[in-house]
């Protein structure tokens, strides 16, 4: 079982099991690493329909481990779209309403080229060979399958931690083509804290011998045991203290007392362990390299001369900032200082700040104030907007 | 459309003083009924500035521009002249620098429209005389230990301070009970006497 689905992943990313668009060498990414991607391919999945005048796009962009797979079952583990709690018919991102695009990212391995990716010069999976690629390179490859849709404007432009982070690279970057932006979870920049934390998981990666130079994938290796160990770590990150607490405590794993040993008495230990081995089915491990690097290069002020407001000046998009109170990865003072930014930019921008213990990964979940936001946010902007229910 | 809410019977007032189309500040803004009503029937640029989550979140989910922040903290971040009007609306009070507060506002808009309750009213005078105790009524529902109103002023304490930081009055009204403008030729000590409310249109 878990071979087939390690396989069926390696499949996924050559093959997806998504609408793929590639770009040939007349169409090159041009990466922020000064290099170019060429051939490279997005595969992407698409829900609702697009209107007469093409008006009514949202593309939704996924965070580090997600993919295209918001709102049908993941194609590797049969389990349901990431966000299924907000996309649908009727629901918060409304897909009768609206079409909805969800693109897996370059660096990702669910079917754009990344790591896992066959290198057309060589035949073979690019490995490290594979240029570093950064969020800007990420929204770049958007730009173009959305070009390649046909569509000028998008109505908006959503997503959470470092789909966040797209948000605000496309909302800066190419203002004119986004009327709405709602970044989640997220910040204009990666902490120190949040790049040690991915220097951790990468270490981990790096440390597992079947690791192999990050040529695994030639020699037949899966460094799971490493990429699983990057897992448990980061998970911490995106529960809170309390949250883990209230789900488990101190309670035994199957058991009534401690045994004095290493086996995994705690249910937070058994709870981990089973996150860790869960994911290293489904997900890349030099993939994770690449998309944790690019997050940690991720500076939206750095790149427009330390000024995060300039990122932002006479911008006509709408924004929606929201932030968790127990979210540490990325805290509330990460998003007001994207808000006072866009204050001083004389943006149109609304912020709130949702009360949950549910930590990071709360923009995941089933929080009715945070669903109400964005959907009121989105039906006052799609009248104005004239994009009819 | 007419406010029924008697603590924010200003409301109206304001709105007649905003010109159509104009961009709107609205420090405090509360549940966003000034907003709505300012969207609505002066089809204004409305921006809002609130300090609780539960007033922003219900604003944000009516469709209105609201950032959750603090007055005395968050004005430092708007730009100059980014607005046409800046209102601050029964919120003078409860501001811990009302001072600092009404120089942002006077630097971040055009104008700036400032309504607050007038601790100089008679019934508060009387309370106070009388009872020998802080008033509560019904504009100023709270106890003095747990009221989030900590800098309460009288009209000619308001004057007083915009004479001292070069603020123009461009006109001023003072209310009753119900909203209604009262005596509106009558000299300050008459406004301080009767008027329930203040609404101050003032430049800079």
């Amino acid at each position: 079982m878990t071979r087939s689905r390690v396989a069926k992943a390696r499949d996924e990313a050559n093959e997806p099991s998504s609408q793929v668009v590639r770009f040939g060498p007349d169409k090159p990414l041009k990466l922020a690493a000064g290099l170019t991607l060429s051939p490279f391919q997005v595969a992407y999945q698409t829900y609702g329909s697009l209107n007469g005048d093409r008006s009514n796009a949202i593309l939704i962009c996924h965070a580090l481990t997600g993919d295209q797979h918001v709102a049908n079952p993941h194609p590797v583990t049969g389990k349901p779209g990431w966000w299924e709690a907000l996309v649908g018919p009727g629901q918060v991102i409304d897909t009768d309403r609206f079409f909805v695009i969800c693109a897996n990212v370059i660096g990702s391995c669910l079917g754009s080229t990344g790591p896992a990716s066959l290198n057309p010069e060589t035949g073979e999976p690019y490995g490290l060979d594979l240029p570093v690629i950064t969020v800007k390179d990420m929204v770049r490859a958007q730009v173009m399958l959305v070009d390649h849709l046909g569509i000028g404007r998008l109505f908006c432009v959503i997503g959470g931690s470092m789909g966040g982070m797209q948000v605000l690279e496309w909302a800066a970057s190419f203002p004119e083509r986004v009327l709405t932006a709602v970044p989640i979870a997220t910040g204009a920049r990666h902490t120190a804290q949040n790049i040690a934390f991915h220097e951790v998981g990468r270490q981990a990666v790096m440390a597992d011998p079947d690791w192999n130079g990050g040529a695994y994938l030639k020699s037949g290796k899966h460094p799971g045991k490493g990429l699983a160990v990057a897992r448990m770590a980061a998970h911490i990150t995106y529960l809170s203290e309390p949250a883990l607490h209230r789900k488990f405590g101190r309670n035994l794993q199957d058991r009534d007392q401690l045994t004095f040993g290493f086996d995994a008495d705690f249910q937070i230990e058994s709870y981990l362990r089973h996150q860790g081995i869960t994911f290293v089915d489904r997900f890349d491990a030099n993939s994770y390299l690449y998309l944790t690097r690019a997050m940690d290069y991720f500076d939206l002020a750095a790149e427009h001369d330390g000024h995060l407001t300039r990122a932002f000046t006479g911008t006509k998009t709408r924004f929606c900032v929201v932030s968790f109170t127990s979210d540490w990865l990325f805290p509330t003072e990460e998003s007001r200082m994207v808000v006072h930014a866009l204050n001083a930019a004389g943006a149109s921008v609304s912020f709130v700040e949702i009360d949950t213990d549910r930590g990071h990964d709360a923009f995941l979940l089933d929080e009715p104030e945070f669903h109400a936001a964005v959907e009121g946010f989105l039906k006052s902007a799609a009248r104005n907007a004239g994009i009819s229910s | 459309m007419s406010v029924n809410n008697t603590q924010r019977v200003d409301l109206q007032v304001i709105a007649d003083l905003i010109r159509p189309g104009a961009r709107v500040l609205d420090v405090g803004s509360g549940d966003g009924a000034l907003l709505e009503l300012l969207e609505g029937h002066r089809k204004v640029d409305g921006r809002g500035l609130e300090i609780s989550q539960r007033g922003v979140n219900e604003c944000v989910a009516r469709g209105l521009s609201v950032v959750q922040g603090d007055a005395d903290r968050d004005l430092v971040f708007y730009p100059d002249r980014g607005f046409d009007y800046v209102v601050l609306s029964q919120t003078l009070q409860a501001t811990h620098n009302p001072r600092a507060v009404l120089e942002e506002l006077l630097r971040i808009g055009d104008r700036a429209i400032v309504s607050f309750p007038n601790f100089g009213h008679w019934r508060v005078r009387l309370s106070l005389l009388f009872k020998g105790r802080m008033p509560v009524t019904k504009d100023l529902p709270y106890s003095w230990y747990d009221t989030p109103n900590i800098h309460f002023c009288t009209i000619r304490d308001f004057v007083a301070l915009c004479e001292e930081i070069g603020a123009t009055v461009e006109s001023a009204a003072a209310l009753d009970a119900n909203g209604q403008k009262i005596g509106l030729s009558m000299p300050w000590w008459f406004w301080n006497f009767f008027g329930q409310q203040a609404v101050f249109l003032l430049k800079r």
